[in-house]
């Protein structure tokens, strides 16, 4: 195996993305993405990593040459972050449709206004319906490693769909952690060669992207969304295989110290660590608190995330995103409606935290706990809270 | 009224991979022609054979006849009007098609 050392998570992302042998690199620099993809540029630009770079006026344009290169058949990477994911919308729903399995590092970071470059998941979380897979990485290594996975399943003749790997902006972009590249050959035994069934050919001329006139849109919506639940399957086995092959285990939900526990936490992403922290302590204190992460967003591991939390009185699911207007956080309105049908359900309070780069401390965890315990007696007001708001 | 799956063109499961076409060139199977509420007509004594409404129709629903006049196709011409626009002898003129 390789030598752990310590980097800067978003070189080592791009370290992992040189040993997936990308054909096709598009993107357009934004922070705290930046990284990532300057790096990648130096690589190519060095002969280190035999790729086209593409240099683009924008992320619409990023997005759009990915997928025209993906589309041909060549392994292609692109990266970004907020306003620039933001400004990938449109296209972003074209690639899972045309099945264009391009894989993306999104180093999640506030939308605007008030203008911010720091770290929460509203970017991402506008993007919840786009229809690509989805992972949260918790720290340095969960991140690189996810970046092989997300080409292995993205790929798969099973699967071809497009694959978000979420990185949290800054709390892991910018980090420097101990973290192990695996050997190539190790790398290689793991992600075959990109060979989709079709691809764009004069040789064999097909077109992608026609009319879905009326009578025909709804079903081919079908077809994609039950494609997309079936990627579970080769999601899990290939973190199976990632197991067998580079000794880390990865599972779509991570639990810790939930056995007997009475008040769980449930997060997403990098801050995780910190709430580990936190359930310690409690523990310590004598307080059954465990912690939840979900790992596979998308598609949502339901029943994994019912088996989690199963037994658990009280749900406090923490949100790193506003949805405003919304009876919750995009990940709370996602576990209470999962929750709906299950028998003994616990119940589930909200905590919005985090927003626009504040931290979130082990103290903030002990109190959304707390809060939780508290609420169990009394039922909150409203269906979400802001925690860390100076009144 | 039909029921919404009875107009639907086929199952979910035959929709082919990513929706794609997988025949080249079928467009020819789409009779864009019954779109069209005006009709190009043709003054061959005004005609000077250039071709512009050839290499300007979208559809493209104009072909060479024997005598080298370009001749439009009804069941492709959308009657778009673009043929009679281009035309730089204002031989081609849209005629409102009777219902």
């Amino acid at each position: 195996m390789g030598k752990r050392i310590a980097k800067e998570v978003s070189i080592a992302i791009a370290e992992a993305v040189k040993q997936c042998k990308v054909d096709v690199i598009a993107a357009y620099p934004i922070t705290p993405q930046t990284h990532i993809v300057e790096h990648l540029s130096e690589l190519v630009a060095s002969g280190e990593l035999d790729a086209e770079y593409v240099t683009v006026e924008s992320e619409h344009s990023a997005m759009s040459a990915c997928l025209g290169s993906v589309a041909t058949g060549a392994r292609t990477f692109t990266s970004t972050s907020a306003q620039g994911l933001a400004l990938m919308h449109e296209i972003l729903f074209i690639a899972p449709a045309l099945r264009l399995p391009v894989v993306m590092v999104v180093a999640n970071r506030a939308l605007s206004a008030p203008i911010s470059i720091w770290n929460d998941h509203s970017d991402i979380m506008a993007e919840r319906d786009i229809g690509w897979i989805q992972t949260f990485a918790e720290n340095g290594q969960e991140a690189v490693d996810l970046v092989y996975h997300a080409f292995r399943v993205a790929e798969d003749r099973r699967v071809m769909f497009p694959f978000i790997v979420n990185i949290d902006g800054f709390n892991l972009s910018h980090m420097i952690e101990p973290i192990e590249l695996p050997d190539q050959e190790l790398v290689d035994q793991y992600l075959p060669p990109f060979k989709p069934k079709y691809k764009l050919d004069p040789r064999k001329p097909i077109s992608m992207g026609p009319v879905g006139i009326p009578e025909i849109y709804i079903e081919a919506k079908k077809a994609q969304d039950e494609a997309f639940k079936n990627a579970y399957k080769v999601v899990v086995k290939a973190w199976d295989e990632f197991e067998r092959i580079f000794g880390r285990r990865y599972n779509p939900v991570e639990t810790y110290r939930m056995e007997d526990a009475e008040v769980a936490l449930l997060i997403m992403g990098s801050l995780a660590e910190t709430a580990m922290t936190a359930v310690d302590k409690m523990r310590e204190a004598g307080k059954k608190v465990g912690l939840v992460r979900i790992r596979l967003w998308r598609p949502f591991p339901l029943k994994d995330f019912v088996k989690a939390v199963k037994g658990v009185k009280m749900l406090a699911v923490i949100d790193r995103a506003l949805s405003i207007g919304a009876t919750g956080g995009p990940v709370a309105v996602e576990a209470r409606s999962a929750l709906y049908q299950v028998p003994g359900r616990p119940r589930v309070v909200n905590f919005i935290a985090g927003l626009g780069g504040r931290d979130v401390t082990v103290e903030d965890f002990e109190e959304m706990a707390d809060k939780a315990y508290f609420y169990m007696k009394k039922k909150p007001k409203e269906p979400y809270e802001m925690i860390g708001v100076k009144e | 009224m039909p029921k919404g799956k009875d107009t639907a063109l086929m199952s979910w499961k035959e929709v082919p991979f990513g929706c794609y076409i997988l025949e080249p060139g079928n467009s020819v199977k789409f009779k864009t022609g019954d779109w069209r509420s005006f009709r190009p007509v043709l003054d061959k004594e005004k005609c000077i054979k250039c071709g512009q409404c050839y290499i300007m129709c979208p559809e493209p629903a104009y072909e060479a006849d024997e005598e080298g006049y370009y001749i439009v196709d009804l069941t492709y011409c959308k009657g778009c009007g673009i043929c009679a626009n281009i035309c730089p002898k204002g031989a081609i003129t849209m005629v409102v098609e009777e219902v």
